[in-house]
Formats: structure tokens, sequence, C-alpha cells
């Protein structure tokens, strides 16, 4: 299989503050009308003196073209999902976001709406959330679900907060205070619960790769809140004991959240009610295509029994008997706000003609077609010189698979930090994993369902040439990148308080005497 | 499944079952059913889910969701005076531009070494912020201004080691209820009084419930309801005197005419960058800044993203990545601050092109011409009879109560006469703010010419009439 003769665009591009040419103008604004300025004069002067800004800020002033070219140049040097075969940061399902729905959400009738406009102004709207709503009931098995959520951080953060809110709602918010999670679940299940001031345990995983379930047993008691736990985890393994996980804590009292933020390789085939599960989450920027944007905006569905429906942040959108659709603010037990009014509606547009796209038959498909180009990946990978697949030896995997370098890196040296950095040499991006890595040397391959076999195996041909140009030639690999826009970067400016510099202005405090160009 | 016609979505390439099936040979499986193995029955769902029949054929999709998006009446084919937290301004061109692009967009978490765009340009976003607020350590944005001024509030409970945070009572309530939320458990939230005239804070009930266990008091400035705060100075002198910080929310559209908050003593600042080039998207344009001053116990409670810059291996070449990154979640989990993950880069990246496009002229002329319209606005529904504007005594940006109290007719009869006239009136305050009961919201910006103005009032005084 031949690989890549890549080069990625080197600008070799200033920092903005380097094209500043004073007196340069990048955008008008309209002027006020004479009418305007004649009844209230400059405006400024209604400002108390003390509040008026007296040096304007330092900004560079650039003409439109320049500004729009600089972008232009980052953005050349950047490889997204369209122009990258995305495979290589498992775990954040990194899938094809199609085009025609960042048309319609760029549409007028989506963009120019303001959240707090009259509900008959916005039925369009409503109709598409609600219609999510549903669509994630059938997927889930649960009874509603919010859209408030920003991120999947943040609708673990809400299933932390209807947790607690729960607990309190029954007497017992003082003494349920300790939160379960698992090591290969996402790192926020851990941070979220944290945030809200709960003691966090964390159940280790066995030989087979799952969690310790006697570790489990053991971890319960009167103190128990809830667990938040992922499945598959991020071995990629189905945990087929998942449903005694939530027997367990639910016995000992704990609510269940399942962290579904990842539910490519089981849309379909098995469910949060099955499993015995109060609450998930699906991220729409992962499973339901919404383009992940560099890192957001985005959408953390969350989805309730209905027991816990009234502590849904507000307002929640429902169907009115005469069909109008509304919004609800007055639930009984409700956390209130996670994010200001109904989360990014872009990203429930996008979600909502995704699934109208597929349907039932489509979103098996997606399933099907992920765990298949898994697992045809996983088969490929164990064959590369120096790579394995720990835990569940002959087992098949789900939607990922966490594999590692540890036998490479005993042979040759050659860290996954070196592969990673090697594969932009060839237009490819692959990531480590979730710290902290109990897998020695880790990477996690997700493929999702939108990459053909031919881009599959021009990335696996990529990974193994890195393997063999490991053993032939450690020295090649260390000095990676050779054909990306940087060169091997400098970490020593990043832990340093006296010498770390976040922005142009502290970087020219502390380095002006020095500086890089 | 077997008896089905083949189902190839143009979505999913590897569905052609001849391809299909020479993966199943390589993988040595008969099934895809085989690789669910280990998902056992009973966890198995056994029915159908009830989705509708799909439109695969993309001009068929297109056509329902136009229809569905129809039923819609946007804030282009109406004057819209809300805002409130998300607020109607001009879109550049460039902005959209940039974040369309595939490069941008569809990109995720990547290294600095395929993705140095992304980097180059959320560090230039961070700097830029940093100039407009004259503060020198600015994060990766977060959700939005809720989270923000939560996460501020946090950031200086574990600063100060202190357990309570006071907030003017002005706050914008989606911000408040979030910050009550995130605060749960953990730190407590008190209001602190207002001058029923002005809206400023008062502070001798400031000074009465500033406490040793108060880690910090927040304000905003212009205050969701519109009048400035003066008193930022003696408010921030009053929490450093009590060893707490001043945290200070801000509309960053403001700036070009409005002294930074770190002018007048503020320690942690943070707003919603949504008015620098971002469409209003039904409120999922909302991105929130966090700025501080460049001091280590300030930059190691982030828990957000910082990006930074460094040299390479190769001379005059920049580079850049993550500052202080084993404080994060990402690094420690639950020993890191609070959490990190997905949250606006994009928005971030808009904000910056939107800032090197306006410049600091641009910003100079954007908050005065807000401050002109607005002030006509003012001044003409203060004209009509029975009607107060602005509520609040003293000086206003972008947005001012309305009182209609003295009218006899309620803010909801009053916004359903303007929206027969195309108009959506400013935000129902009698919701959140009790004592603001015939109170309306409004927002006037640079998008709202003379003409708009006028026609608000003269239909305001048909319909009042």
């Amino acid at each position: 299989m031949r690989v890549r003769a890549f080069h990625q665009a080197k600008w070799d591009e200033e920092v903005i503050f380097e094209l500043n040419t004073p007196g340069e103008r990048g955008l008008l604004v309209p002027p006020a009308e004479k009418a305007v300025s004649d009844a209230v004069g400059d405006g400024i002067s209604a400002v108390p003196e003390a509040l008026r800004r007296k040096t304007p800020p330092a900004l560079p002033e650039i003409s439109q073209m320049r500004v729009l070219k600089h972008y232009l140049r980052l953005s050349q040097e950047n490889l997204g999902a369209d122009l990258n075969v995305d495979i290589g940061q498992g775990t954040c399902t990194v899938k094809y976001s199609p085009k025609i729905n960042d048309v319609l959400a760029a549409s007028p009738k989506a963009a120019e709406l303001h959240p707090l406009q009259d509900e008959s102004t916005v039925q369009g709207a409503l109709e598409i959330i609600h219609g999510l709503d549903l669509f994630l009931r059938e997927v889930s098995g649960l009874d509603r679900f919010s859209f408030q959520p920003a991120s999947g951080s943040a609708a673990i953060l809400a299933m932390v907060s209807i947790i607690q809110a729960w607990h309190e709602s029954r007497g017992e918010g003082g003494t349920r205070d300790e939160i379960i999670t698992t090591i290969f679940s996402h790192p926020s299940d851990a941070a979220a619960a944290a945030v809200k001031g709960y003691k966090v345990i964390t159940i280790h995983q066995t030989e087979d790769g799952l969690p310790d379930l006697a570790a489990l047993n053991k971890a319960v008691s009167g103190r128990t809140a809830g667990v938040l736990i992922t499945n598959p985890e991020d071995t990629g393994i189905f945990n087929p004991k998942i449903d005694e996980i939530t027997a367990i804590v639910r016995r000992a009292g704990g609510l269940c959240g399942y962290d579904q933020a990842n539910a490519n390789g089981i849309l379909g085939v098995t469910r949060a009610r099955e499993a015995g599960f109060d609450m998930c989450f699906f991220n729409l920027h992962k499973t339901f295509g919404t383009p992940h944007g560099c890192g957001g905006p985005a959408c953390g569905a969350l989805g309730v029994s209905e027991r816990l429906a009234e502590f849904l942040p507000v307002p929640v959108v429902d169907r009115a008997a005469d069909g109008r659709y509304v919004l609800l603010y007055d639930l009984a037990h409700t956390i209130g706000k996670i994010r200001s009014f109904h989360g990014v509606f872009p990203a429930v547009l996008k979600a909502y003609a995704w699934v109208m796209s597929l349907g039932e038959r489509g979103l098996r498909e997606v399933a099907n077609v992920a765990v298949l180009n898994n697992n045809y990946i996983l088969s490929k990978v164990k064959k590369i010189r120096g790579a394995s697949a720990p835990f569940a030896p002959g087992r098949h995997r789900i939607e990922q698979v966490r594999y590692s370098w540890e036998k490479l890196h005993a042979d040759t040296g050659v860290s996954t930090e070196d592969v990673a950095l090697r594969m932009a040499d060839f237009g490819f991006h692959l990531w480590s994993s979730h710290h902290p890595f109990v897998v020695p040397e880790p990477f996690t391959i997700e493929p999702t369902e939108s990459y053909s076999k031919a881009e599959i195996d021009e990335y696996l041909a990529a990974l193994a040439r890195i393997a063999e140009e490991a053993y032939a030639d450690p020295a090649k690999v260390k000095g990676a990148p050779y054909n990306s826009v940087v060169h091997r970067i400098d970490p020593g400016w990043f832990d340093d308080p006296a010498l770390w510099a976040i922005t142009w202005r502290a970087y020219l405090k502390k380095h002006g005497h020095e500086k890089i160009r | 499944m077997s008896d089905e016609k083949p189902f190839v979505h143009p979505y999913i390439p590897n569905s052609v079952p001849e391809v299909k099936a020479r993966m199943l040979r390589e993988i040595g499986v008969s099934s895809v059913d085989e690789l669910y193995a280990d998902i056992p029955e009973r966890l198995r769902f056994k029915g159908r889910m009830n989705l509708p029949e799909p439109l695969a054929a993309e001009g068929a999709l297109k056509r329902h969701v136009e229809a569905v998006l129809s039923k819609n009446r946007s804030a282009a084919e109406c004057l819209c005076f809300l805002g409130g937290g998300c607020w109607p301004h001009h879109v550049p061109a460039v902005c959209d531009e940039i974040n369309r692009r595939s490069e941008f967009l569809t990109a995720y978490a990547g290294e600095p070494y395929e993705d140095h765009g992304r980097f180059q340009a959320l560090f230039e976003y961070e700097s830029l912020m940093a100039e407009l607020l004259d503060m020198d350590v600015v994060n990766v944005p977060t959700f939005d201004w809720c989270q923000a001024a939560s996460t501020s509030v946090r950031m200086a409970g574990r600063i100060t080691k202190r357990h309570e945070v006071l907030v003017a009572g002005t706050t914008g309530p989606d911000r408040l209820m979030t910050m009550k939320n995130y605060c749960r458990g953990v730190m407590t939230v008190t209001t602190v009084a207002h001058d029923p005239e002005t809206g400023r804070m008062d502070l001798d009930d400031l000074a009465a419930k500033f406490t040793d266990r108060t880690a910090a008091v927040y304000f905003e400035n212009p205050s969701y309801l519109g009048f400035l705060e003066t008193e930022g100075r003696r408010i921030a002198e009053l929490a450093h005197s009590r060893g707490g910080l001043s945290v200070v929310g801000a509309d960053p559209s403001s700036l070009g005419v409005l002294e930074p908050p770190s002018r007048y003593g503020a320690d942690i600042v943070c707003g919603d960058i949504q008015p620098l080039g971002i469409h209003m998207n039904y409120g999922g344009g909302q991105a929130g800044f966090i700025a501080t001053r460049d001091e280590e116990k300030f930059v190691m409670e982030y828990p957000s993203r910082l990006f930074g810059i460094a040299r390479t291996s190769v001379p005059g070449e920049y580079g850049f990545g993550d500052v202080a990154y084993d404080r994060t979640s990402f690094g420690v989990r639950e020993k890191g601050k609070e959490f990190v993950g997905t949250a606006t880069a994009l928005w971030g990246i808009t904000a910056g092109v939107y800032l090197a496009l306006m410049g600091p002229q641009g910003m100079a002329d954007l908050g005065q011409v807000i401050l002109q319209r607005s002030q006509y606005a003012m001044k003409g529904i203060a004209g009509l009879p029975g009607v107060k504007a602005p509520r609040f005594r003293g000086g206003h940006f972008k947005e001012f109560v309305v009182d209609f109290s003295g009218t006899g007719k309620t803010v909801a009869v009053v916004n359903r006469a303007l929206l027969e006239r195309g108009i959506f009136g400013g935000r129902d305050l009698s919701i959140d703010f009790p004592a603001l009961a015939g109170c309306a919201l409004y927002c006037v910006t640079e998008i709202h010419t003379v003409g708009d103005i006028d026609r608000l009032v003269l239909s305001l005084a048909e319909v009042l009439r």
C-alpha cells in the first residue's frame, strides 16, 4: 500500500500583531445618522468620565484582505477531518459532518434567531428540538432529553447536578457524598463530580480490561450518590456486566449515569434503559455527526428517565395538546441552568438532519460499519511490528481500541509521541490517549463509519511504515516531523511562570529582548 | 437482516456489500453480528427504533428541513430589540468565511504538528482579547458567559481558600442560576442589594456582607439591565481590603469606549464573545472568556486550555502548545481544576478574526455608535406618555430598561402588539425581576438605523394609545 508523499502548507505566517500598519482599516462601522447625533451628541459624553477608555486597545490595524489571507493561511496549516483520515483520535468519534447540514444551519431562519423570541416565532426551531428529543428517546430508551449542556463534560456536570438535587430532595444530600467512576471512563466523569464537592472513587480494571466488580461492591455504601461510567470504555471492550454495575449502585441507593458521549458502535444494538441507567448523554458532535469546530461549539444531549424529568435544566421543549411547541420553565426540582438559553441550537439542527438522512436502518448501519472498520483495523494493527492490543485477547471490540507501542518503545526507544509526530509527515493525526497511561505508550484508534477501506488501508500503511523505520532507523522517527508546518516544539516555556507567554503582550514583556523572530 | 436489500448510504462508504465481505474475511468472521458477541442477549435491544423514514437523498432532506425552518420568523425578517445575553450585531463576511472553512470547522483535538493553524489562531484570539481587556492572560473560550462567571468565582474561591461569593442582585438571571448550580455543595452564592434609582450596587450592603469568608464580589459592567456601574473601584478596594477579589463581567463590544475592568481593580474579568462576529444562532453563538493578570496563583487556577507561544528546533520558527497542562482534568482527572473538554474554540477563532478586522478605531467607532443609537432610542421612548426610559438613572450601554407600568398595559400586551407590526420588543423583566414588573429590557446596537428606531417609537406610540 502506497504512503502519500505529503507536505503540509507552510506559510511561515506572522503572528497577527506583526501585520500592523497604522491607519489601515479592516472593517467600517456605519456612523450615526445626523438625526441621531443632533439629538444625543457624541454619545460618549453621557458616560461618566472615570469609565471612559483613556487609551485605545493596542489591536493591530490591518486591511481586510490581509486579515482574510492571514486566517486562510492559518486554516491551510490545519488538518480538519475533511482533509485527514481522522481515525487517530480515538474516543473522539471524528466522522463525516455532512455539508448540507452546515448549509441548513447557516440559513437566516436558524442563524438569525434570538433565543428570547416569542414562542410563536420559533415554532420551527422548537419542532426540531422536540423532534431530536423523540429520536434520542428511541436510541436510548429513556424518557426526555435536554440539549442545554454544550459538551459531554457539561452533560456530565448536569448528571452530577441531578444526582445532587435528587438526594437533596430525599433528605440525603448531606450523607451521600461519593461518586464512583472507572479509570477508563472519560476524565470529566471524575472531574465534574469533584466540581460539585463529591469524593470521587475510581474503580480500576482487572486483567480482562473491565472494571473490578469486587472493588465496586466494596466501594458502595450509604454514602454512594451515584455512578458515572462509559461503556464501551476507552478500550473498546463492551462490558457485559454493565447491568450488574447499575444493579449494585441502585441497591445502594445511588443513581446511574451512562457516559455515552460516544455511542457510535451500539446505535440500535443496546441501550441505556436495558442496562438499568437513570440518565445518559450523547455527544452530538461525536455520534450524531455535527462538526467538532476545533473543539466546539457542541452539545451533550442529556437524557433522563421519567422520575428524573422534573430535575432537568430549564426550559424544556414540549408539545401542547393543540400541537404548538412550548417552552416549560416550571419544573418542580429543576437544577436551574447549565448554560444560557437553549444550548447550541446549530448542533441540534445538524444532528436532527443527520438522523433524518439515515433513519432507523441507517443508524444501525452506522454502528455495524463502525464496528466492522474497527475490528478490521484491530486485525491489521496486531500484525504491525511493535504494536499490541492489551486486554481481552481474541475478543472483538466495539468502536475503538486502545493499543500500545510498549514493545516498539522497548525495542527501539521510539515512543507514541514520536510515532504521532512522524504521522504528521504523511498527512495524518495520531493521538496518544487520555491520561493516566494505564496502557503504556498508548494510542487509540476509532475509525467510525465514515472512511473507506482504501483510506483505512492507507492509514495502516503509514503506521506500518513508521514501525519499520523505528526498527531500521529510530533517529529518523525521533527527528520528525519533516513535512509539517513546524518542527519539534521546545516545551521549555510551557510550565515555567517566568517564561510562559499565553498572549503576545506577555511574550513581548518576557522575551522581547530575545524574540523568536 | 440478510434478506433486506443492501443499504448503501453516501455517508457510509463501507456499506458496499463486496467491501464488507472482504473486510469480514480479513477479520475472520462471517457476519458483523459475530463482532457483537460480547453483548449478552439480555442487553440487546430487540425492538425497532421508531424513527421517521429516512430522507437519504440530499434534495429531499433539504426540502424537509427548510420546510420546518420556514415556520420561524427570524430577527432578519423583523426588527429585533432583544438582548439580555445574546445580541444582534453585524457579522462581518470574513468571520463567516473563516469559521466555515473545512480545515477549522471539522478539526478537533489535534496536536500542534498537524493543527498548527488552530493553535496559532487561538493564541492570537487570546492575545487580541488581552489588548481589549488590558490583561495578560485570556483562556481558550469556555461555553458562555454563564460558565465563565461560574468558573471565575470558583477560581476566586480556590485562590482565596474561601467559600462564599457575593453577587450583584442585578446579575443576569441565567448567569445567576448557572452560578448557583455550579457552586452548589462547595460555595454559597449571596446577592447584594442595589440602589433602586441607579441600579448600582449598595455599598453599605456590600460592606455588611463581605466577611473573612468571602472569596469575591461579582458584578457586571455594563449590567444586565444596561446601566453602568460607576463604583467599580470602590467595590474592588473594599474586596481587596478584606482579602477578597473583584470579579467583573464585561461586554467586549463596549471596550472600545469604556475602561476595561482591569483599570478599576478587577482581578478576574469574564464575559461573552458572541457580539464579536458570531451569529445569534438561537443562543448557540455564545462563548465565554476569562482574563486575569499573568501571576502564577491565577494562571494555575484556570480549568481551561491556555495556549502559549514557544520556540521550535528551527530558529525563527513559531511554535505553540499547552501552558501548564498538568493543572487540567485532562492531565490529572478529578485532581485537576474543575474540568476541561470541548467548548467553543471555533467561536474563539471567529472573535479573533473580528478584532483583527476592527482594530482600535473599529472598536471605538462601534462603542460610540451603540452609545448614540441607544441614547437616541431612550430619548424617543421616554417621550411616550406614561413610559419611563431608562428606568435607572445614569449612563447606559447598549441596553436599558423601559418601564411601561404607568401605561396601564403589560409588557406582554405591548410585545404582542409590536410583534404584529414585525417588531421583537424587549425582554419582559416581570419574569426574572419581580421588582421590575411592567418593565422590559431593550437592546439597541450598531445595526439599528435611525429609521428602525423611529419605527419602534412610532409603533409603541400606536400600541400604547
